[in-house]
């Protein structure tokens, strides 16, 4: 895709070009990928507090008195643990058990449920859940932002637990305010009207919060071993392949890609998502180079990069199951030549180091 | 941006600073703006001879790895050492001390096919 004209634009767009950001494609929008230096962004997330235009992703609500019932048998986690005003990390999957999309559902009312989908899937995954229970998509009409890092709480000053979400007046503004983020440090994801979001977006920034693109969003959530769908979960691989099957409640009953994935739980599964570390300085792992063992392919890298917190290359890959136990010295093919990388366990930044 | 005016420049963004026979190669303000945050450069081998428009190095920024075209073809006859460990120069000074590698010319007259200052910050829209 060339053609700027054909991507979307968030309601924030104006104030990312006027602050110097530099825009890119993703996942059909037009985004910030970052405004001054990926790496100071995200070491403001790490240390102090980051805002991110989450603005392109999803949001649909699902209501009425089949909910539940419906959604429980599309997504994988078991939505009757889902207490009111609570947040659950849960996949969408296919027949296969290959995963449409990952999501966060809330419990908003006891038979209201809203759903936070990926920018890229909003389509399939209306297409999807449409086809067994009307969805009101309120993508269009629904700003968001990401208040992620140490000071976030103290910034935004609101009482909330953690993977909750509630409504809050901020600023004069009717919000909806979820504990959650896609970054490992403490955070808030916020939802307002299109029209309250650039106010949103400036209150929160003269408060102290620094403005942080897509590029930060990356390396922080892969330092944390949060998959991407479209690069380290598809739909041709599998929550239990991918690590996440404790997202995956094989004993709440029927569920769609259920049979596949209790084969899987009960054969194991030939490949696995890992977490490797660069051993020594290197140019940084990057999406589709070759995992070896020994010269021997095993895998491919499906997300990577240099980590601005531990200052080394980090990446995430499949390889062949035998080879997934962490401390496993494997190489990455990186133009040609095999550099030393060492899986660890996940997530490969541990809050307390 | 800074395009100096004693340099010669390519359509891909590298810089060529002429001493005598000898090609010092960089990459220029606007490039290492459009990549930020360099982390890694992999110049080519010391020995190696380059082909003018060819690839011969990389530059890896935080999100990707960008190849860099010689701007004229020779010998690589030294490779910036100090951005093994300090890479961001490149960003820092990309002009100075962060320069990348340095070419004897097979022939120097290629050097009259690069792009003038105007010229290059015409591309660049500065």
């Amino acid at each position: 895709m060339t053609a700027s004209a054909s991507l979307r634009q968030t309601p924030l767009h104006a104030l990312h070009v006027a602050a110097g950001a530099k825009m890119v494609p993703f996942g059909g929008w037009e985004m910030p990928v970052y405004y001054s230096s990926i790496i100071e962004e995200h070491h403001a997330v790490r240390h102090h507090a980051g805002l991110f235009d989450i603005s392109h992703m999803g949001e649909f609500i699902v209501a009425g008195p089949a909910a539940e019932a419906t959604l429980n048998r599309l997504l994988t986690n078991d939505l009757r643990r889902l207490a009111l005003g609570q947040a659950q990390y849960t996949l969408l999957c296919n027949e296969r058990g290959g995963i449409i999309d990952d999501l966060i559902i809330y419990r908003l009312e006891p038979d209201r449920f809203l759903l936070i989908v990926n920018a890229s899937n909003i389509a399939a995954d209306l297409a999807w859940i449409q086809r067994h229970i009307p969805v009101e998509n309120q993508s269009d009409q629904t700003a968001a932002v990401a208040l992620q890092g140490p000071e976030a709480a103290k910034l935004l000053g609101i009482d909330l637990p953690h993977f909750h979400i509630g409504r809050f007046r901020l600023f004069g503004l009717e919000c909806r305010v979820a504990r959650t983020g896609y970054t490992g440090e403490d955070g808030f994801e916020i939802l307002c009207s299109n029209a309250d979001a650039a106010r949103l977006w400036s209150e929160l920034l003269a408060r102290g919060a620094k403005p942080c693109g897509l590029g930060a969003r990356d390396t922080l959530r892969l330092e944390m071993c949060y998959p991407l769908h479209g690069h380290d979960i598809t739909e041709t691989t599998t929550p239990l392949e991918a690590g996440l099957g404790r997202f995956v409640a094989l004993d709440k009953g029927e569920f769609v890609g259920r049979d596949v994935l209790l084969a899987q739980k009960q054969k194991g599964v030939s490949r696995r998502l890992v977490a490797f570390k660069m051993v020594e300085k290197s140019p940084p792992p990057r999406q589709h180079y070759r995992l070896l063992a020994n010269g021997r392919a095993i895998g491919e890298v499906t997300s990577g990069a240099p980590s601005p917190s531990l200052g080394i290359g980090i990446g995430m890959g499949y390889v062949e199951s035998g080879m997934a136990a962490a401390g496993t010295t494997i190489e990455v093919d990186i133009r040609g030549k095999p550099f030393a990388a060492v899986i660890e366990t996940k997530p490969l930044w541990k809050k307390t180091t | 941006m800074s395009v100096p005016a004693n340099l010669r420049y390519t359509k891909t963004h590298e810089w060529v600073r002429v001493e005598g026979d000898t090609a010092v190669v960089g990459i220029t303000d606007h490039a290492q703006k459009e990549l930020t945050d360099i982390v890694y450069v992999e110049p080519p081998p010391v020995g190696d001879n380059v082909e003018a428009g060819k690839e011969c190095a990389v530059v890896e920024s935080v999100k990707a790895a960008s190849d860099i075209y010689a701007p004229v073809s020779g010998e690589v006859i030294e490779a910036n050492t100090s951005l093994g460990n300090k890479p961001e120069l490149v960003n820092q000074d990309p002009y100075g001390q962060g320069w990348l590698f340095k070419v004897k010319m097979s022939d120097p007259l290629q050097v009259e096919e690069l792009l003038r200052p105007d010229e290059y910050a015409n591309l660049t829209g500065e």
